[in-house]
This record gives structure tokens, sequence and C-alpha cells, in this order.
């Protein structure tokens, strides 16, 4: 590891401000937890991308989700992070305690069985994330099919990275000189689908995995293309990375989703970036089976979350970050999820130490 | 949400498998890689396997561990 270290400073001397961004809330975690930031150069800078399923998640969703749970007649199921997600009015742990029917799951899987105990009840599942999870959503949704479950359905608003990084890589004001390329959605799309952002955008990508020492061999090489004036899409998570990823995940996530335009918190509307559920599915698609209105709420808050997702402004430039914003009473969504970058700048500090 | 491991394929019954990591054993569906066999290694996310774990890296984690435990250093001789 001081050798990668030692590396990355002799590329980066008597260079200008490198910025490279990661997109993966695992790998923010994983920076702040092994220090990386603290031991890199001073002209190195990480940067955190929009890469947390739950802190692009719009407030509409959360409302929607909301307004379901509200229905006695429905079951939510989700991933425990999206429950202190605020919504426009209120979050879903609010709702658990007020004694809506919520349970949190590990896997998308496990709804099968809460819809086989209640068949009374519709059971809805907060389907959100990336292409990592996105196709376990679709998987699950064939096997309701395969096994005969008719009252499982998923509130889908699932995200596509790439088109995220098509609106990051044009917008200038970002100033993203790399992107560290997150290993796991690489995992089912493959490394080509990002070739674009070298070929297109002249901006150099690696996927890299998420012990430290693999986050400094992505970073290390990240700098050797700087160095060299290269941009390619390289591969530093072999072990689990191919070119075209996961073909019967990616076949599986086709089958039942198509893409949409979507809204990403602080990004707004990207287009072909979002997942919605095929016509074909539609019996399993809550929104179709049983459609809610919420009314669009704007809320008047300081936080500054949007700006957080794309590298312009770091946590602590938040008025709120630390003070109204605090992990337990989270105002805005970056600070929720562990996966969330002001969760992780508060967890952890954005110090310098020396690395000797 | 995103919390991926590598567990061994102990046993698959249909589309379905018993995965152990750190002597806990847990099922993790098939469906997105059904090409895994009984021995592999797989990446699992959300209670689905999604990919197989190159051996080269797995002998990597296994060599760590055992030093962990106290076993001499041996990770460089797999390299």
């Amino acid at each position: 590891m001081k050798e990668l270290v030692k590396e990355i400073f002799k590329l980066a001397e008597g260079k200008d401000k490198i910025r490279l961004m990661e997109v993966c809330g695992t790998h923010t975690v994983s920076i702040f937890r092994h220090g990386i930031r603290q031991i890199l150069p001073e002209n190195v800078e990480l940067v955190s991308g929009p890469g947390c399923p739950v802190c692009v998640t719009e407030d509409e969703y959360i409302d929607k989700a909301i307004k379901y749970s509200e229905r006695p007649d429905c079951i939510i199921a989700t991933f425990g992070d999206m429950l202190k997600v605020p919504g426009s009015l209120s979050d879903l742990s609010e709702k658990s305690a007020e004694g809506a029917d919520i349970r949190v799951v590990y896997s998308p899987q496990d709804t099968l069985k809460i819809a086989a105990e209640n068949p009374d009840k519709k059971v809805i599942f907060l389907a959100v994330g990336f292409e990592t999870t996105a196709p376990t959503a679709a998987a699950t949704v064939l096997a309701a099919k395969a096994q005969g479950i008719k009252n499982l359905y998923m509130l889908s608003a699932q995200k596509l990275v790439p088109p995220a990084l098509k609106i990051l890589a044009e917008n200038s004001s970002s100033n993203i000189d790399g992107f560290l390329l997150p290993g796991h959605v690489a995992v089912v799309i493959g490394t080509d689908a990002f070739k674009f952002v070298a070929t297109e955008y002249k901006i150099p990508g690696v996927v890299g995995g998420f012990e430290a020492e693999e986050i400094l061999r992505a970073l290390l090489a990240l700098l050797r293309q700087i160095d060299d004036g290269r941009a390619e899409i390289e591969n530093e998570y072999k072990s689990v990375v191919r070119e075209k990823g996961n073909l019967t995940a990616k076949k599986i996530l086709s089958e039942v989703y198509e893409t949409t335009d979507a809204n990403w918190r602080g990004l707004g509307k990207i287009p072909e970036s979002g997942l919605r559920m095929r016509e074909k599915f539609s019996d399993f698609d809550i929104e179709k089976v049983l459609p809610v209105e919420v009314e669009p709420i704007r809320k008047k808050t300081a936080c500054r979350c949007g700006e957080v997702l794309c590298g312009k402004i770091t946590p602590p430039d938040c008025p709120l970050f630390g003070k109204k914003c605090i992990p337990v009473k989270a105002v805005g969504p970056c600070m929720v999820s562990v996966e969330g970058v002001c969760a992780a700048w508060y967890k952890y500090g954005g110090g310098k130490f020396s690395f000797a | 949400m995103c919390l991926a491991f590598p567990a061994k394929v102990l046993n698959i019954e249909g589309s379905l498998a018993t995965v152990e990591h750190s002597g806990i054993k847990r099922a993790a569906s098939l469906m997105l890689l059904p090409e895994a066999k009984i021995g592999d290694y797989v990446l699992v996310h959300a209670g689905f396997a999604m990919q197989v774990v190159e051996k080269e890296e797995v002998d990597e984690i296994a060599a760590l561990k055992a030093e962990m435990n106290g076993a001499p250093r041996t990770v460089y001789e797999l390299r």
C-alpha cells in the first residue's frame, strides 16, 4: 500500500488540481473508512458523485410510498435505508411508528414469502437502486409470475449510472478529470457500457473494487492515464467484472423493465436514465394496478444535497451540515443513508494526515 | 442497500443455492447466475448471486484470512 501511495504522490507532483469522482456509495464509504482522502496528495481531490441510490431518489417517490403505506390493504417491503429518507412531510419510519405495516427485507426475494403469507394484502416492494440491484427486482417479478403469486407489486424508481455520468461529463462546472467507476454496477453492465466516457468525453475511467488497496490501485491507474494524456476505460476489479457484464442479469432486467426519463435529486431530469416496468408486467406494477396521486410540494430548506451530489460543493459547505442536519435527524437524503456523502463526512470527517 | 460479499456455493436446489461466508450460511438465488456450480465462489448482492469470483482472488482472500489467524504470509507467492 505504501508503494501505491508513493507512486500516486510521484505522479501527482507538479500537476494542477486533479479532481477524481467516485460514483458509488460503497466507494464513498470505503474511501472515508480507510482514510484514503487523508493520505492523498494535496492536489488530488476526491469528490463524490450521485452514487447512492437512496440519495438520488426524489421526494415524490417517498411521498407515494407513504401514501401506499397508509392503506390498510398494503404491506410495504423495503431495504432498510429507505426508512428514514425524508419525503415532503414525513418518512416511512414515522409511518411505521404510527402502525403502518412496513417490513425491512434483505433481498427482494424475501417479498415472495411475505406475499404468500398475506394473500389478502398487497405487498409492495420499493424497487430502487442502480443496475446492480435492478435485476434482483426483475428476477423477483419473474419468480412471482412463475409461482403464481398475484399480490406482489413493485414501486419502481431504479436509475442507470451511465446517463448520469454523461450529464456530469457534459457539465463543465463539475471539472472531473477522471471517474472511479462503480465496481458492482460494472459486474452487471460490464466495462463496455462505460466506454463512451473515454471515447466521447476524453475522460479516463477505471472500474475499482472496494478494499483500500483496490481503490488505491484504481486511483493510481487514473493518475497514470492523466499523466500519459490517455483516456481509456480500464478494469481494476477483474475478479468479478467482465467486459460484457452479466448477460443473464441484463437479459432478465430488460425482459421486465424498459428505460424511461427519470428525475434525479440534484441532477434533475435525465433522459433515458430510469427504469419502468414493461406493459407486459403491468399486473406487478403498483402504479398501474393502484395509482396514487401525490401533490408536488416544494420544501423550503437550505439543504444543498443537490450540489453535493454533483461534486460542486463538499458537505461542510452546506449551512445545515452537522448542525440542523445530522444522521439521526437528517434534513437531506445525503445524510440519511449510511452510503450518503454527508453521512460519510459527518462520521469520518475530512481532515488530512501525513503518510510517512 | 448495496452490500455484496463473496460466498462459497455449498448446495444447489433448482435456482436456489446455499452459500457460506465466514461460517454463516444463507440462501442465494441463482436466477441471475445460472452457470454457478457447487464449490464456486460467487458475489452475492441482495440475496442474488451476481458473478463467479475468479479463483485467484478467492485464493488470495483465503491466504490473507489464514495470515490473520497466525499462519505465515503466503499471499505474495500466489501473485
